[in-house]
């Protein structure tokens, strides 16, 4: 809690709070150094040991270890399965997603409330369930025929599913609040409604898809929960990497899961800190403009 | 932008179609199922002791990790809205992290520190078992649900300021005061909203907490972990809709009180 001591002057009235007293600089900014002991000790027995933990046991057999681990044959094609299942998933995405957005900005029909609603629920159900639900219609005793257990289809379903919200949530408040008098204005001059779309929506939406898609990437090539019932877990075909670390615990492999785990941390660590230095350089450009 | 009316028709089409195949059918179509063979049934299964310890295990968690997230998450919202350190920008790195990590490489990261082969593998040799134990899944669920409360708490605390809380302090209120009665107010929207989604991920973890479960059905199965179970192991596909069912009443009963707590937000 950050509190003056009593010697602190008292702060004039309408004294903006960044500029702070130079008696607080030794307490660390308004922090007392026994408040942020206990935020280390938090953080770091829940979070960053248990990752230092993995980073030590994926080198234990050395770099040559993590490197033979990651790069065996059957590693790099859950590695690569993974990879490529969740591009497609996430181009996917980036397609209906933004068309999805576009249809509940808009478009005005009767039931849009409930297309609405129907984009969180992914997010809100467990992954597990996921899986079931995904299962009870696609599964093996598919009431419609449609059978997707054990296929990249249905690995791709999975996905498609639990990534659903990600672009829609992240297009629709930008087109709610894009102007439609540029379009207007474009419409007015003979322009077509492509044409627009490409030159003057496309530019505005870009980012938030962008996003969105590297969002839903993120997530697709860690996920468990969804695939595990209806993927199957075949080696090679919709085995996808968090499965084939899991198999390597249960074989008792320990330093490779690990390793593999890094690389799988790696990935999703990479694609979301560039999402964030990007869009926090043009939050600053758009600051600046 | 003008659309003709086949091209606005057919991308509603298009958009009810997909939703409609991925999410609405699908999840009225295990409420069917489930139901299907009447209340008497379902409620059999939801009710046998497995199923009940499941939920009792799932309830405990959360109990559990809770106010841990509250407490500590509140006071690592308050550094980094207000501290100026050295490795602020590693603890905002560290606080997002979980966000970034598979499940199950959380599992496998649990096991790494605290399996017996791990950093802390000492502690079972003296009685204490982590891993394989409630105390693994409590940290594991911890773990990925660290980032809530946090992040909920942090933005209202920055735009809060410290001048209230500095102008009571001067007036010779206590800390305690002073957090109970301007800081805990301030903060208590966001915070409720950290919890509920806290809970709601809690409820719904599954892969981390398989890999550091011990997984037998009546002591250490979780609900997610007994829909597995009956699906998996016991070939039991209707025991699994069933307690399916139950993790998806939990899940939208938090979805509607968040969807409840943005309307809020909004008017205000």
């Amino acid at each position: 809690m950050a509190l003056p001591t009593r010697t602190t002057p008292r702060a004039p009235a309408g004294r903006p709070t960044s500029r702070r007293p130079a008696a607080r600089h030794f307490r660390l900014g308004g922090i007392d150094p026994a408040t942020l002991g206990v935020v280390v000790l938090w953080v770091s027995v829940l979070v960053a040991l248990p990752i230092a933990a993995l980073l030590a046991l994926s080198l234990s057999g050395g770099p040559q270890g993590f490197l033979a681990a990651v790069t065996r044959p059957s590693a790099l094609t859950t590695l690569g399965l993974t990879v490529a299942l969740a591009a497609a998933v996430s181009l996917v995405n980036a397609v209906m997603g933004t068309v999805i957005a576009w249809v509940l900005v808009r478009d005005d029909f009767r039931g849009k409330q409930v297309l609405d609603a129907l984009i969180d629920i992914p997010f809100a159900l467990p992954t597990i369930v996921a899986s079931i639900v995904l299962l009870s219609l696609y599964g093996p005793d598919s009431p419609i025929g449609v059978h997707l257990a054990g296929l990249r289809a249905g690995v791709m379903l999975a996905l498609a599913f639990v990534t659903l919200p990600f672009v829609v949530r992240a297009v629709q408040p930008v087109l709610r609040e894009l102007d439609t008098e540029a379009e207007q204005a474009a419409a007015s001059l003979g322009a077509h409604g492509w044409t627009i779309f490409r030159r003057i929506v496309w530019p505005v939406l870009m980012p938030a898809v962008a996003s969105g898609t590297g969002l839903s990437f993120a997530r697709a090539i860690g996920e468990f929960g969804s695939v595990v019932l209806i993927g199957g877990n075949l080696p090679g075909r919709t085995q996808v990497a968090s499965q084939y670390i899991q198999q390597l615990i249960e074989a008792g492999d320990q330093a490779g899961a690990a390793a593999v785990s890094v690389v799988l941390l790696a990935i999703s660590f990479l694609v979301l800190t560039t999402l964030r230095v990007t869009s926090s350089r043009m939050q600053q450009r758009e600051e600046a403009a | 932008m003008r659309q003709s009316r086949t091209l606005r028709l057919s991308l509603r089409a298009l958009a009810t179609v997909y939703l409609g195949l991925l999410v609405a059918v699908p999840v009225t179509m295990i409420l069917v199922r489930a139901l299907a063979p009447g209340l008497r049934t379902w409620w059999q299964w939801v009710t046998t002791p497995a199923a009940i310890s499941a939920l009792n295990l799932t309830l405990l968690i959360i109990a559990i990790v809770v106010p841990l997230n509250v407490v500590f998450g509140v006071i690592t919202a308050l550094a980094l809205a207000r501290g100026r350190f050295p490795g602020r920008a590693v603890l905002q790195t560290l606080v997002d992290l979980p966000f970034a990590v598979s499940p199950v490489v959380v599992g496998v990261a649990m096991i790494a520190l605290w399996g017996t082969n791990g950093w802390f593998g000492w502690l079972p040799q003296h009685g204490i078992r982590v891993v394989y134990a409630l105390p693994a899944m409590v940290l594991a669920t911890s773990f990925v649900t660290m980032p809530f409360v946090v992040r909920e708490v942090e933005p209202v605390l920055r735009e809060l300021g410290t001048d209230q809380e500095q102008a009571a302090a001067t007036l010779g209120a206590s800390r305690f005061q002073v957090f109970s009665r301007i800081t805990l107010p301030a903060i208590r929207w966001g915070l409720t909203y950290g919890v509920v989604l806290t809970i709601s991920r809690a409820l719904g973890e599954y892969g981390a907490v398989l890999l550091v479960s011990s997984n037998l059905p009546g002591v250490s199965q979780t609900l997610t972990l007994l829909v597995h179970g009956r699906f998996v192991d016991d070939h039991n596909v209707y025991g699994a809709y069933a307690a399916s069912t139950v993790l998806m009443g939990l899940a939208l009963v938090t979805l509607l009180v968040t969807t409840l707590l943005d309307h809020w937000k909004k008017q205000r």
